[in-house]
Formats: structure tokens, C-alpha cells, sequence
């Protein structure tokens, strides 16, 4: 009888191709997402080696963070160029390496494009039990499935281009177990958000996550998606959920899922992955899910997180003489004095999209909000961008569009969008963004922008009163 | 890889906590395809700041980069390497990394030295004054004072550092492994057998 073992360790023995005397093991690759941006010089690598890609078929790439999000074809018909020489150049790289070492490739008009953590799991690239990487470090979103996927650099993407396989050290494991029932307007955004409030950025750091307790079990494919999706904002690059029936259904018939025989042999085998009664974990933190209210952060780290019925914190409040400088600075830099009450701070722009909550059921919920109501005088733009092709047709077909647009939001082709300002949609320096992306770095959206993480009603609740509002007085 | 035995010379005592790599090179940079080239706007944010250290013309060049908690926390943009070696930064001290970027950082030779945060603050004291040296023969940082602050670095990372080793090169040499690795794994085939 072997020893009791995690999801984590047995994904990881099952992809071991060799070990050496310090533990450090040759980990096979078997998905691999790759986009515009960390990717040309891992090609341009291959390229001075004369390296060949080891598995195209394994391989799948898709652009998605400098794309526009307007319209990307004319009246006529043909494709609308993009306007800055730089993402245009990085686009057209992409295209010329996909060409060159064959890899399967959605393009920047077909309906399935989107951005790449969206796209994965909804074209069953992702599977359990697998392996998955992409140069990103949002690819933790895909261990929602049950896939020990992390973000790697771009020397790794070139390593695992050439040789499917990646040098890695064994993580340790962090259990971060939440039982009880969500409250009313809560979502597994503001649990994420409240998890890293607690455990702080550097939390994870050295870890895999697992996500454990009947709220996670409970939980939505779409919501575990958006939970696992943050694990880097705690520091892990992985999150890792088991893999259960909720999952097989939402596979089944994907476009690249097995099918057939295949697919009944591999759902026989996940079954299997779960932890392990007994299995250990290095660390372990638990959570009451009815305790968590809608959270939105403060500052300009994703730990700096209160429930929206609070305030904004005293900087001297703060114990860790580090933490109560760099708290000075985030309020410095977001503009807002301690005290303030959150539902207090005003804001002028909106974005409901990115890889954490731009699916159906994130726009569903942002929607919902919207449905008979306009947004706010004091908005300057509000923007909903699907993250997908897909979830653009479906969220048309729901009717879903026009609730936005004829509140006033913009409707937008799918892509990164607002998350991160390496495309047209920025936030200008000084003004202040709802947002539900998963950074409010300094500048992350854009040179002086300041943003305040939330989920997506809370988001569609901010662009109705044109300020930080607790969505349940909206709903109740 | 240029092999990398010793770091010395003017470290930047920047010493802020949890520096994501949005702030050593933001997104809007993000849009070469080259490597070099992207020191002129590293920590682009905070040179806008008055009296930051970066401007400090003593530091211009400096080969040592001394940080807070958590250094390079947040996306896995390589981009922050590479602006690093491109404004001249062979080694950070920090008291610690976020993953992602001390693999970065090793794949193109900047050295990660993690130390204590008593041994971290001496240094940015120091370093006001006096050069640092980052040594990985004998595994120390050394000051004109007399400092001595041991560190650590995996023995396979710290063996590629100071032999200046291509990664893949040597991965390649694993071939037979991994090829039958692809034969034996059975579910493997089975899930791309579906595409």
C-alpha cells in the first residue's frame, strides 16, 4: 500500500521523466497555450539554435493580450488593421512562427479566439491530471479543471517548445479549505479577494494550492475558474481543484476533448486524482465562507482588500513597519485619505472583463445588476469585453449585449482589454477604475490609473451609482 | 549564457517591498520582439518620483539591485530580466523572490541572493557609501566594511550560473528519456488522441 498522496503529488509523479540527486525533476509538458507577447523571442531562440518544436500537436496558440477590442473587420469585409506598429509587429510575428513550426493556431477573426485562459478550458484543450503551461502567470486559471498548470518566463516557453519538458523543483502544498455556504451577492471573486487579503501576497510563495471544502465543491466550473485564476495574487503558481463530476460535464463534447472510448478511460482515471484521505499537506488555512462579504481593494497590491462595508485603513494601523509604508504609498497613489468608507469612493470608469471574470456566468451576473437601469453621469467609459468569441455569441444569444449597451456600456470583441494597458483600452493617470482583472498594480492599467478590484456585480453596481457600491443594496 | 562567478560594484538601495514586474517594466514595453533594449524604461513609474534612487547618478550602471520582500512578485514577464540586464543589474538582493522570477532571472544570469532582512537593511546603509560584491565561489556578500552575509543558491542553478550552461542544450542530451516517457504514457496518448 503506497502512502496517502495529494492531487498535486500525483499529477507530478505521473509526469516525472527523470530525477536528479537533488530532487529536481524533468516534468513532461503535455498542453501548452502560447500568445503574442511572451513568445517571439522563444521562437527568434529556436530559430539561432536551429531547433525544430518538439509537439506542435500539443501546442496551441492564441492572441490575445494587444489585440484591440474594437471592431476588427470593415464594412467590406476585411480586416481592420491595427492601428500601433508595435502590436501589429508582435501579431504578425506570431503568424510567421505558427506558419513556420506548424503549430494549430486560432486567429484574431475566428470565433473562437480569445484571451488564452478563457479559450483553453473552453475548447478542452485543458483536461485534468494533465500538465499545462503558458507564459503567463495566469494560467493557475486552468487548474480549475484539475491541470497543474503556472505561468512560465520566456526561456521556459522556448524549453518547453523544444523539448516538452521543464526542469522543475517539488512544490510544497498549501490546503486553503472554505466550507459553508456563500452569502447572498458574494461570489467566488470576493472569496478569492478575501483569501489573499488574509494570507497575503507572498502567501503562496513555494506552494501549490489546493482548493478544498463543500463552498469549492459547490462551486461553479466558471467560479472555480476565477478562483484558481488568482492563485499567483497569493503568490502560487499553481491553484489546483480535484477534478469531480461538475468538471466531466463540462468537458464532455468540448471541440479538442476526447471523445468516445478515450474520453470514458481518461474520466475513469480522474476519478482517481483527488487527495488522498490522509495525505498531508505542508500548510493548511481555513476559511468560513458565510463570514465573507463583497470585497474591493483599497491600495495597489491584490492583498490590500477590505469588505465593501468597510473603510479605507489607517497606514500607522498596520504592525509590519513595511507594511505601514507601503500602505502611505498605495493611499498616496490611489488618492484616498484613511477613514474614507468605501461605498464613499467615487469612480469613473468600468471594466468587466479579463481572464478572471469575463465568462458567461461573470456577464450573467454583471447583467443582472444592469438589466433596467443606466450607467452613472459621472462614468467616463464603461466596457464589457467577453473573453471569448464563444462567450460573445452566447452572451448575444441570452440577450445579454443589449442590457449592457442600452444601459450604457460598451460591448466589446473579446481580449485582454483594460487588464493590463498594452492595448488601446487604458484607464488615464488620476482616474479611478471598478475593475474585475486581478492586478491594481501601480499603472497597471494604464500610467497613473487607479484600480479597485471587485467582482463583476459589484462592478456592474459601481457603473449604476457611479460609485464603490455593496451590491446587495442594489439586488435585495 | 555568460558564465557569472562575482558581481561587484555600486548597488541601487531601492529597497521596496513586494516590487511587481509591472513596475520594473510595465506592459506598454511589452511589445518587442527583441530581448535588449528595455532599460531605459525600467522602474519607468518610479523614476517619475522626486529624489528616486535611480537618478541618483552614482548608481547609473550599478551591477547590484538591492530589494524588499518579495521581489518580482505579480505577472511572469520575462521582460523584467531583461530590462534588468539591459540597464546592467547582474544580481538582486532581496530577502526573498517570487517564483517566477528568480527562474527568470537564472535563465539569463541574474543572481538571486536571498538574505536576512537585518542583513538586507545593513547593506542598503552600505551600499549608500560603498561597492558590494555578490560572490559565488565562496557563496558570501562582501562589503568594503567587513560585512560578510553568507547565502544559499540551488547547487544545479548556482552550477549553471558559473559555467554559463544552455539549459536546453543540456535537456536535448535527455532525448532517449523523454521519447520513451511519450511511449509509456499511455493516458497521455489517449487525451491527444482527441484533437
Amino acid at each position: 500500500m503506497s502512502s496517502p498522496k495529494t492531487l498535486y503529488e500525483k499529477i507530478w509523479d505521473a509526469h516525472v521523466v527523470s530525477r536528479r540527486d537533488d530532487g529536481t525533476c524533468l516534468i513532461y509538458i503535455d498542453r501548452h497555450l502560447v500568445h503574442e507577447v511572451t513568445s517571439p523571442q522563444a521562437f527568434e531562440g529556436l530559430r539561432a539554435a536551429g531547433r525544430k518544436v518538439r509537439r506542435p500537436d500539443l501546442t496551441l496558440a492564441v492572441p490575445d493580450h494587444n489585440l484591440p477590442t474594437t471592431r476588427r473587420v470593415g464594412a467590406d469585409g476585411r480586416r481592420l488593421p491595427i492601428v500601433d506598429p508595435a502590436s501589429a509587429g508582435q501579431l504578425a510575428a506570431l503568424e510567421r512562427n505558427v506558419a513556420e513550426f506548424a503549430i494549430p493556431y486560432i486567429d484574431d477573426l475566428a470565433a473562437e479566439q480569445g484571451i488564452v485562459h478563457v479559450v483553453g478550458p473552453e475548447q478542452g484543450f485543458t483536461l485534468p491530471g494533465t500538465t499545462l503551461v503558458c507564459g503567463d502567470s495566469h494560467t493557475a486559471a486552468h487548474g480549475a479543471l484539475g491541470a497543474l498548470a503556472f505561468g512560465i518566463g520566456t526561456s521556459e516557453v522556448e524549453h518547453v517548445l523544444a523539448t516538452q519538458t521543464l526542469w522543475l523543483k517539488p512544490s510544497k502544498t498549501l490546503e486553503i479549505r472554505v466550507d459553508g455556504r456563500l452569502g447572498f451577492g458574494v461570489s467566488p471573486k470576493d472569496l478569492i479577494l478575501a483569501i489573499i487579503g488574509r494570507i497575503g501576497t507572498a502567501g503562496g510563495t513555494g506552494h501549490v494550492i489546493e482548493y478544498r471544502g463543500d463552498t469549492f465543491e459547490r462551486m461553479s466550473v466558471e467560479g472555480r475558474l476565477t478562483v484558481a485564476n488568482m492563485s499567483i495574487e497569493a503568490g502560487a503558481r499553481s491553484g489546483l481543484f480535484a477534478p469531480d463530476e461538475m468538471t466531466f460535464a463540462w468537458l464532455k463534447d468540448r471541440p479538442m476533448a476526447p471523445k468516445g472510448e478515450a474520453w470514458d478511460r481518461l474520466v475513469d482515471h480522474w476519478r482517481t486524482l483527488a487527495t488522498d484521505e490522509g495525505a498531508r499537506f505542508d500548510r493548511s488555512v481555513r476559511f468560513d465562507a458565510s463570514e465573507i462579504a463583497p470585497s474591493v481593494t483599497w491600495g495597489t497590491s491584490p492583498e490590500d482588500v477590505a469588505p465593501i462595508t468597510g473603510a479605507v485603513p489607517d497606514p500607522d494601523s498596520f504592525e509590519d513597519p513595511s507594511k505601514r509604508a507601503a500602505a502611505r504609498q498605495s493611499l498616496d497613489y490611489m488618492g484616498l485619505a484613511p477613514g474614507t468608507r468605501l461605498e464613499d469612493v467615487p469612480v469613473s470608469y468600468v471594466f468587466i472583463g479579463s481572464c478572471t471574470n469575463s465568462r458567461i456566468e461573470d456577464l450573467r451576473a454583471a447583467a443582472a445588476v444592469v438589466a433596467k437601469r443606466k450607467v452613472h453621469d459621472g462614468i467616463r467609459q464603461a466596457l464589457v469585453v467577453p473573453g471569448s468569441g464563444l462567450v460573445k455569441r452566447q452572451a448575444e444569444a441570452e440577450g445579454l449585449d443589449r442590457i449592457f449597451v442600452e444601459a450604457g456600456f460598451e460591448w466589446r470583441e473579446p481580449g485582454c482589454s483594460m487588464c493590463l494597458a498594452m492595448n488601446p483600452d487604458k484607464v488615464p493617470p488620476g482616474e479611478r477604475c471598478a475593475s474585475t482583472s486581478n492586478r491594481n498594480f501601480v499603472g497597471r492599467q494604464g500610467p497613473g490609473a487607479r484600480t479597485h478590484l471587485l467582482s463583476p456585480a459589484m462592478a456592474a453596481a459601481a457603473a449604476v451609482t457611479g460609485h464603490l457600491t455593496d451590491v446587495r443594496e442594489l439586488v435585495a | 549564457m555568460t558564465p557569472v562567478k562575482i558581481v561587484e560594484g555600486r548597488a541601487i538601495p531601492f529597497g521596496r517591498k513586494n516590487v511587481d514586474t509591472d513596475i520594473i517594466i510595465p506592459a506598454e514595453h511589452l511589445k518587442t520582439i527583441a530581448r535588449s533594449g528595455l532599460g531605459r524604461h525600467a522602474f519607468e513609474a518610479i523614476r517619475a518620483e522626486p529624489g528616486n534612487v535611480f537618478a541618483d547618478p552614482a548608481f547609473a550602471g550599478a551591477p547590484i539591485l538591492i530589494a524588499g520582500d518579495n521581489f518580482g512578485c505579480g505577472s511572469s514577464r520575462e521582460h523584467a530580466a531583461w530590462a534588468l540586464t539591459d540597464m546592467g543589474v547582474r544580481a538582486v538582493i532581496a530577502p526573498s523572490f517570487s517564483d517566477i522570477f528568480s527562474g527568470n532571472a537564472f535563465k539569463n544570469g541574474i543572481v538571486t541572493v536571498a538574505l536576512p532582512q537585518a542583513a538586507v537593511d545593513r547593506l542598503m546603509d552600505v551600499a549608500r557609501e560603498h561597492p558590494v560584491t555578490v560572490d559565488l565561489e565562496t557563496m558570501s556578500v562582501t562589503t568594503p566594511l567587513q560585512d560578510r552575509f553568507a547565502f544559499t543558491l540551488d547547487p544545479f542553478r548556482r552550477n549553471c550560473l558559473m559555467s554559463g550552461l544552455d539549459e536546453i542544450g543540456l535537456t536535448l542530451s535527455s532525448e532517449a528519456e523523454i521519447a520513451a516517457y511519450e511511449r509509456s504514457a499511455d493516458l497521455l496518448q489517449l487525451a491527444a488522441a482527441g484533437r
